[in-house]
């Protein structure tokens, strides 16, 4: 998610705090709310006492830095290969099949168009996925602002039924919670902006 | 059934399910001097009368009691007995059950290690079923029901079953691997008193679906058919028409392949069916099927266990609710629903004893667990991404707090969560002391309490002091000795103990071997136990069933001297690609009466006392 460049004009949003930071710092704090959840331990053999970064107290992660994804530990967790392998399989039919590819409208446009969610990294890349399929500029999101200043605005309707603006969330809670696309004029995206 | 035996001098009171009956034998019958006044004999009753009255007896553990008693009881206990438990196929040979029970009718096997089911134990092991047939055929012809348990079954051996025993009735297997839907297909065609056929989880070649269509025309006899983890499409014509001339069917697990359209049309058939397991929940009918499948459950007054449930969404939920006010066990497993709705369908399910869901259902779905489902007793949640730990998502402590809040009589759990506390732990335990199966598994190894940064021996030191039925314990989580500390002083009940990624010492292991004094099974893998630990159980092992120790501190020598000291024990170990010489990868130590094994693969080593 591209960094935001606080505008002078502020807008009434819910998140009144203001905050300094480098573009692209934005995304670091969100991910702090989750950290306590990604509570990775080292392997067992990291914390015997003569390791070199041995600390007895066990500690959360520092929630800046993202740990090296473990090796898979044989036979951990212990799930019967049965399971195991008709799950994993399931699951990437389940994504292809129900909850990755979403539905993409436009407003004006007659047609819908389908995208599958999975295929893009983040944010700027689905952004410019929805840019070149239908011919439209979208623009530079910001928290407090949104897409103010853009043409569209790309907007998403969640679980609960609500519609939301793409970039609100951590791009893993927008995967799975994100049901449909539409894409909105501008004019109508500073509604969405404004504490909605 | 209480029955309690008197016999001179001894006397052994036995537990049984049934009702309250009690028989006195009270020293020598005067009356039967006076008939027989020859008869040496030390019982009083005649033996048909001894072996009437023992082949009351059901359960394994009561007869074993019983065969103690005196020479007579034993003989007569041998002669009654029609279903042997084996619970470990190495501990006894086919020839030795053979001498000892001539009338065998059914039998349990059990073979691998259980950490065979998470890829630990190499696949060329044993414990091959074959020679145990090939006993049975001449000893037991007249046998009717076979249940194995991670034995390999070839296609071969199948079909030996299948036309070697005329009067066979039950095969189960579970968790097995060897043969493919050939050998289905000759049980299918030969067995023609077939009641049960239950294929559950095993590592099967999953040729076609045609095994099926071999059950002949007249075939009418099939009680119990479970083929849901079978792949391949079956012909469902063939299985519709099974279903409608086995008018006794009561269990009936179909696959994947069974569509919703087509279930309608089983359901149809056999509207007396108990337990059900669907086919694919695909949301595919019209409106008209969609009601038409509504009508068929409601014809489903007896059924009581539901599973299958495969891409079942929330849409289609509903037209399960006519049945499930009568449901007891519901397995969604293999389902991947969200907490609303699981908690939709469980509002429906008052009288739910057992739970088996995936994490997807969440803290959320577990609450409307604990508000649902006031008679469960058994909860097992399962984890949807076991290895993606990028993924926030699953259950944690909160969830299963608040089912022990709802669910007093909860006495088995099963559940994978990325984090917990002691407290929680704590809690669980006060609300539901009554735990007799205790199996958690903090699925990042060797994580501590999360918030208090804690070991989570406090957490297992609860369970153990609060839960004095506890019979089966699976520890997870950061540990130190202080937990096995804890089980040694109060699982006095304790027979399985499974531990991963735990412990300080050797000691920790030693407190678990001198405490509990019922431990039958004790799995260890990653644990800095060695030789200390393992050679303090020297005496214990011939009363457990058995000890697997893989990737601890164990050496060659110790396994050595444990051999040597104990000439009953079969110790085997399992070396590494590239480990050092020395060390003892994987053991595996267990009690036998047919001493080493001889149909060991080269990677096993039996290690005897010589």
């Amino acid at each position: 998610m591209e960094g935001g460049v606080a505008y002078e004009n502020d807008l009434n949003l819910k998140e009144t705090e203001l905050r300094l930071g480098l573009p692209g710092t934005g995304s670091t704090i969100e991910k702090g709310v989750s950290g306590a959840r990604n509570n990775k331990r080292p392997l067992p053999e990291t914390r015997e006492e003569g390791g070199a970064n041995g600390k007895p107290d066990a500690q959360h992660d520092d929630q800046e830095n993202a740990p090296a994804p473990k090796a898979q530990i044989v036979g951990w967790p212990p799930i019967r290969s049965y399971r195991k392998n008709s799950l994993q399989p399931k699951k990437a039919e389940a994504e292809a099949a129900a909850g990755m590819y979403v539905k993409v409208s436009m407003d004006g446009a007659p047609y819908l168009r389908k995208i599958d969610l999975t295929v893009y990294k983040g944010y700027p890349e689905l952004l410019r996925a929805l840019e070149n399929m239908f011919k439209l500029t979208i623009g530079e999101y910001s928290e407090r602002e949104g897409y103010k200043g853009s043409e569209y605005a790309p907007t998403y309707e969640d679980k609960d039924g609500d519609w939301m603006l793409v970039g609100d969330v951590p791009w893993d809670m927008f995967l799975s919670s994100c049901k449909k696309l539409r894409i909105i004029k501008g004019s109508e995206a500073i509604g969405l902006g404004c504490g909605a | 059934m209480k029955i309690i035996c008197f016999h001179e001098k001894s006397f052994t009171i036995l537990n049984t399910e049934t009702e309250f009956r009690v028989f006195t034998l009270m020293g020598p019958n005067p009356k039967m001097k006076r008939e027989f006044p020859d008869s040496t004999r030390s019982s009083p009753f005649p033996d048909e009368v001894l072996e009437r009255v023992l082949s009351l007896l059901q359960s394994p553990k009561d007869r074993s009691a019983v065969s103690l008693v005196c020479k007579d009881w034993y003989n007569a206990e041998s002669w009654s007995r029609t279903h042997v438990f084996i619970g470990n196929c190495y501990s006894v040979s086919p020839e030795i059950v053979a001498r000892r029970f001539p009338i065998i009718k059914s039998v349990t096997l059990k073979g691998k290690p259980r950490f065979s089911d998470f890829n630990l134990v190499p696949e060329n092991w044993g414990a091959d079923v074959h020679p145990w047939l090939v006993v049975f055929a001449t000893k037991y012809p007249f046998l009717e029901e076979l249940r194995l348990k991670r034995m390999v079954v070839s296609d071969e051996s199948l079909e030996f079953l299948a036309v070697n025993f005329p009067n066979f009735k039950v095969l189960s297997l579970f968790s097995c691997d060897g043969f493919s839907t050939d050998g289905l297909a000759a049980i299918a065609t030969h067995c023609k008193s077939l009641t049960q056929l239950d294929i559950q989880e095993n590592g099967i070649e999953d040729k076609s679906g045609g095994w099926l269509s071999c059950f002949p025309e007249n075939f009418t006899s099939l009680e119990v058919l479970n083929f849901a983890n079978l792949n391949t499409d079956v012909n469902f014509d063939a299985l519709e028409k099974l279903v409608s001339r086995c008018k006794s069917l009561k269990v009936l697990k179909v696959n994947k392949s069974v569509s919703l359209e087509n279930l309608q049309r089983l359901l149809v058939c056999a509207p007396r069916l108990t337990e059900l397991g669907t086919g694919s929940f695909m949301p595919e009918l019209t409106g008209r099927q969609y009601a038409e499948l509504e009508t068929a459950f409601n014809q489903c007054k007896n059924l009581n266990t539901l599973s299958g449930l495969w891409e079942a969404t929330a849409l289609y939920l509903p037209v399960l609710y006519p049945i499930c006010s009568s449901l007891t066990f519901l397995n969604l497993s293999y389902t991947f629903l969200q907490s609303l709705e699981l908690a939709s369908l469980l509002r429906q399910c008052p009288r739910l004893r057992r739970l088996w869901v995936l994490d997807t259902v969440g803290d959320k779905g577990l609450e409307a667990v604990g508000s649902n489902c006031p008679l469960l007793e058994e909860l097992r949640v399962f984890p949807a991404d076991p290895f993606d730990e990028e993924i926030i998502h699953g259950v944690t402590e909160a969830g299963l707090v608040a089912v022990s809040y709802g669910c007093r009589r909860l006495h088995y759990v099963l559940y994978f969560c990325r984090q917990m506390t002691n407290a929680a732990v704590a809690t669980i335990v006060q609300n539901c002391p009554d735990f007799t199966h205790f199996r958690l598994c903090i699925m990042n190894p060797g994580q501590p309490d999360y918030l208090t940064n804690e070991p989570m021996d406090e957490a297992f030191g609860a369970v153990v002091r609060t839960c004095t039925k506890l019979q089966r314990l699976s520890v997870s989580g950061l540990l130190t000795d202080l937990t096995f500390k804890y089980i040694g002083q109060y699982a006095k009940n304790l027979e399985t103990l499974s531990v991963a990624f735990a412990g300080s010492s050797d000691r920790g292991m030693q407190c678990v071997l001198e405490g509990c004094t019922k431990l039958r099974k004790l799995e260890i893998r990653d644990c800095p136990f060695g030789n200390v630990a393992l050679l303090s159980g020297l005496e214990k092992y011939e009363s457990m069933r058995s000890l697997w120790m893989s990737a601890c501190n164990v050496t060659m020598n110790g396994c050595r001297l444990l051999a040597r000291e104990m000439p009953r024990l079969n110790v085997e170990v399992m070396k590494e690609d590239g480990s050092d010489d020395s060390q003892a990868d994987k053991v595996y130590v267990y009690r036998s009466v047919a001493g080493p094994r001889r149909d060991a693969p080269p990677c096993v080593l039996t290690l005897s006392g010589l």
